[in-house]
């Protein structure tokens, strides 16, 4: 009998602790004490560079409104995923920033809270954001979901030394700096003209979008339906490979940099003479040992009789999850990030330009630097399409790039049939998405 | 008394099930309620038992793999993709759609499954054919006694007690191009190479990736054979020894022959996990492998996490395990064949 009463005792505990283990819920958030959780898409130099500028600014928030916020620094190669299990669970955090190349996306899933007049009228209303960054906040004609943080745009940065050594200027047309980055190239030093962030599906994306833009080439037609493979976009994609395919002065490792920072540490170290990368990046490369002096920037290059178009008017959103049980605490957040105060303090963190209009980009003294970054946003910047296959737009494309940077690297040849050809599987597969 | 009818209960239920013992039914009422009439209780601990020790792993199973498939095969009919992801009802109803999407071959994307397909079964049949000759020639070697065997057995099983990712992350350093131990070796050291090779793009992708596989695969066919071998009596193969047979011959037919049945659910283990392998080459290559090593887990995971397209991922999914499915049956018909010859 007791062997039986023991046994049962047993089986009962572990039953029980089964059941109390898959029902256990994390603990509900404090009536006294609102809590919010906010993930921080990577900004800065790494994800504790990122924690070190956020932390203060959030106590200061804390100690403002009594509400606290649990901060998680999340990388991008885990956001997509991440914000999808939040969107599909219900289980998210209450803000989230994300790409604003992500938002129409985004906006799709209805996951997101939708800021409609009164949810603005809170945060200080959509007049005081800066026209061109409040466009990228969801398709147009609907209620946007989300709000910019972050503005940013790509520059070509050049090294002032190398260029200097060698009697060159800074390059206006794509032809000078293909000429230029062949001057600078010596493989057999290990010094090359260009660096690009080869294996990086993302920013391969951004750049089949700037040299489609300055081919004529358009990826979405007005329909929304993808046209990868028209005459621009596919001459845009061979004139960014061929800097490693037929020019050769790209160094072929970069077929295999997956993140951004890589390329930041060829241009930083002085391996690389040029780089194309956003505003943040003078942030990334001061934290290489790359000081502001040692480096100019100037738009990306469109080759002669080309459209000029050096950027896209990217930077990052905010967002409140709809599934989120305390909208108004987010919305305080929100509103608190998109001050004119925060604005100042965390665009000069990140090198990047200020949303709202008023607040001057002050991450640096240079004011040419800071004029080249206000002339590119203004006039050689095009904005990304509103469309919600842009996420897979970036994915397909990113990675067909990718894939013929990959060829180029290991000795393939790469003819515009082989860019067409890589184009039209990446629209191929955009048809199974709709 | 009732010392001694409690004393006998717990040995037949022990032998029987305690569902259909004769004893405790016997005994039970001349211990509850004296001289009353005979009444089945619907609950006894005895019976209860076996069931309650099962139920936490019924519930498990049930929650972890059979609710989830269900789901998932449920999700290849429907056009679940990011405008539904929230709200999975809404999503439209798409029939045989992603099926026909799957296996349109003259379309880009058919063509890719296909190719996926190809080079999956080409992974499975390299990293599945090395592994178990790896395990079988390591195990016979370490099957006698010898010095140092221990420490060669710990050595062997080391690839297996590593954390696979971390495991796999490591290669990831050793394959790089620039700074790469491999490349530091060819190139540097014996200078095989003029110019550093790529290993994780390009066709060298799809080896380094069977490699990496193999190096992780083969402890588990090494234990699992060293385990079959040790069940082989000693005297078999003193018997064998004094009737003149060679090593050869003792291996071929004693070790070979009573390994069979091993032999088969390993393989048969080995195909499945090598077939469904995701973790090798999304680790090494991110979520756009190299077209050389684009295995079907990953051209599935493309399809739902990357174009949001879960329904056709779904149906890539069940196709899948159709496959899979299929390759157990034909296995399990072999096997029918090996146990009734033997």
């Amino acid at each position: 009998m007791k062997i039986r009463i023991l046994t049962a005792g047993i089986t009962a505990i572990v039953l029980a602790a089964s059941l109390t283990s898959c029902s256990s819920e994390p603990g509900g958030t404090d009536a006294e004490v609102k809590t919010i959780t906010y993930w921080a898409s990577n900004q800065g130099a790494s994800l504790d560079n990122d924690a070190e500028i956020l932390k203060p600014e959030i106590a200061k928030f804390e100690k403002q409104t009594g509400i606290k916020v649990k901060l998680e620094v999340v990388p991008w190669s885990d956001l997509t995923n991440n914000t999808l299990a939040a969107a599909v669970s219900g289980q998210g955090p209450d803000v989230i920033n994300i790409g604003n190349t992500n938002a129409v996306t985004f906006q799709s899933t209805g996951a997101f809270f939708p800021f409609d007049d009164a949810a603005l009228d809170k945060i200080g209303g959509k007049d005081r954001f800066i026209k061109s960054s409040f466009a990228t906040t969801g398709a147009e004609g609907q209620t946007p979901t989300s709000i910019p943080l972050y503005s940013q745009v790509y520059g070509l940065y050049y090294n002032k030394k190398a260029f200097a050594d060698k009697g060159l200027t800074p390059p206006a047309t794509w032809e000078e700096l293909v000429s230029a980055a062949t001057a600078l190239t010596d493989a057999s030093t290990g010094k090359y003209g260009i660096v690009i962030p080869g294996g990086t599906v993302n920013a391969s994306m951004h750049m089949a979008f700037i040299f489609g833009a300055q081919n004529g080439g358009s990826a979405f037609d007005k329909a929304g339906k993808p046209t990868f493979t028209s005459d621009g976009m596919v001459a845009g994609v061979k004139q960014y490979v061929d800097l490693l395919a037929t020019d050769k002065v790209v160094n072929p490792s970069v077929a295999q940099y997956t993140e951004g920072a890589q390329a930041a540490g060829d241009f930083a170290r002085g391996d690389a003479a040029m780089y194309m990368a956003q505003t943040s990046s003078g942030n990334v490369l001061a934290q290489n040992g790359m000081t502001e002096d040692q480096y100019g920037v100037v738009p990306i290059p469109a080759p002669v009789g080309g459209d000029k178009i050096g950027s896209f008017v990217a930077g990052t959103n905010i967002s409140i999850f709809k599934s989120s049980k305390n909208v108004d605490a987010a919305l305080e957040f929100v509103k608190f990030l998109t001050s004119d105060e925060e604005q100042a303090i965390l665009n000069k963190a990140y090198t990047s330009l200020p949303v709202v209009t008023g607040v001057e980009g002050r991450f640096t003294e240079d004011t040419e630097l800071l004029n080249t970054w206000t002339e590119i946003l203004t006039d050689f910047s095009k904005p990304l399409p509103l469309v919600p296959g842009v996420q897979a737009f970036q994915a397909n494309v990113g990675g067909a790039v990718v894939s013929l940077i990959a060829q180029a690297a290991t000795g393939g040849t790469i003819t515009t049939d082989t860019v067409r050809k890589a184009l039209d599987e990446a629209e191929q597969k955009m048809g199974s998405t709709k | 008394m009732e010392t001694s009818t409690v004393g006998q209960a717990p040995r037949p239920a022990r032998t029987g099930s305690g569902a259909n013992t004769p004893a405790p039914k016997r005994s039970r009422p001349a211990a509850g309620k004296p001289g009353g009439p005979t009444k089945k209780r619907w609950f006894t601990w005895t019976r209860a038992t076996p069931y309650l020790l099962i139920l936490p792993a019924v519930i498990m199973e049930l929650l972890i793999h059979v609710i989830p498939m269900i789901v998932g095969f449920w999700m290849s009919f429907i056009e679940l993709t990011q405008f539904y992801i929230t709200n999975w009802s809404e999503a439209p109803f798409a029939g045989l759609g992603n099926y026909s999407a799957s296996l349109s071959f003259d379309t880009s994307q058919g063509k890719q499954l296909l190719q996926s397909f190809g080079t999956t079964i080409g992974f499975t049949i390299l990293v599945v054919g090395v592994s178990f000759i790896f395990g079988m020639s390591a195990a016979l070697v370490l099957q006698r006694s010898f010095r140092g065997r221990g420490l060669l057995r710990t050595l062997f099983l080391i690839p297996y007690a590593l954390p696979a990712y971390a495991g796999i992350i490591t290669w990831k350093f050793i394959l790089q191009r620039d700074n790469g131990l491999l490349n530091e070796v060819l190139v540097n050291g014996l200078g095989i190479f003029d110019e550093a090779p790529f290993w994780l793009i390009g066709d060298n992708a799809f080896g380094s990736m069977v490699v990496v596989a193999i190096w992780q695969q083969w402890p588990f066919a090494f234990l699992m054979l060293m385990a079959g071998m040790q069940s082989i009596p000693e005297d078999v193969y003193q018997a064998a020894e004094i009737d003149g047979a060679s090593i050869w011959q003792q291996i071929r037919h004693i070790t070979f022959g009573m390994m069979r049945p091993i032999n088969a659910v390993l393989i048969l283990l080995l195909t499945l996990w090598t077939f469904r392998e995701f973790n090798t080459p999304f680790v090494l290559f991110g979520a756009v492998p190299p077209d050389s090593a684009n295995l079907l887990t990953i051209n599935i995971y493309g399809r739902s996490f990357i174009n949001w397209n879960f329904g056709l991922g779904s149906a890539m999914s069940v196709l899948l395990m159709l496959f899979l499915v299929l390759v157990s049956g034909v296995w399990a018909l072999i096997n029918r064949k090996v146990n009734r010859d033997a």
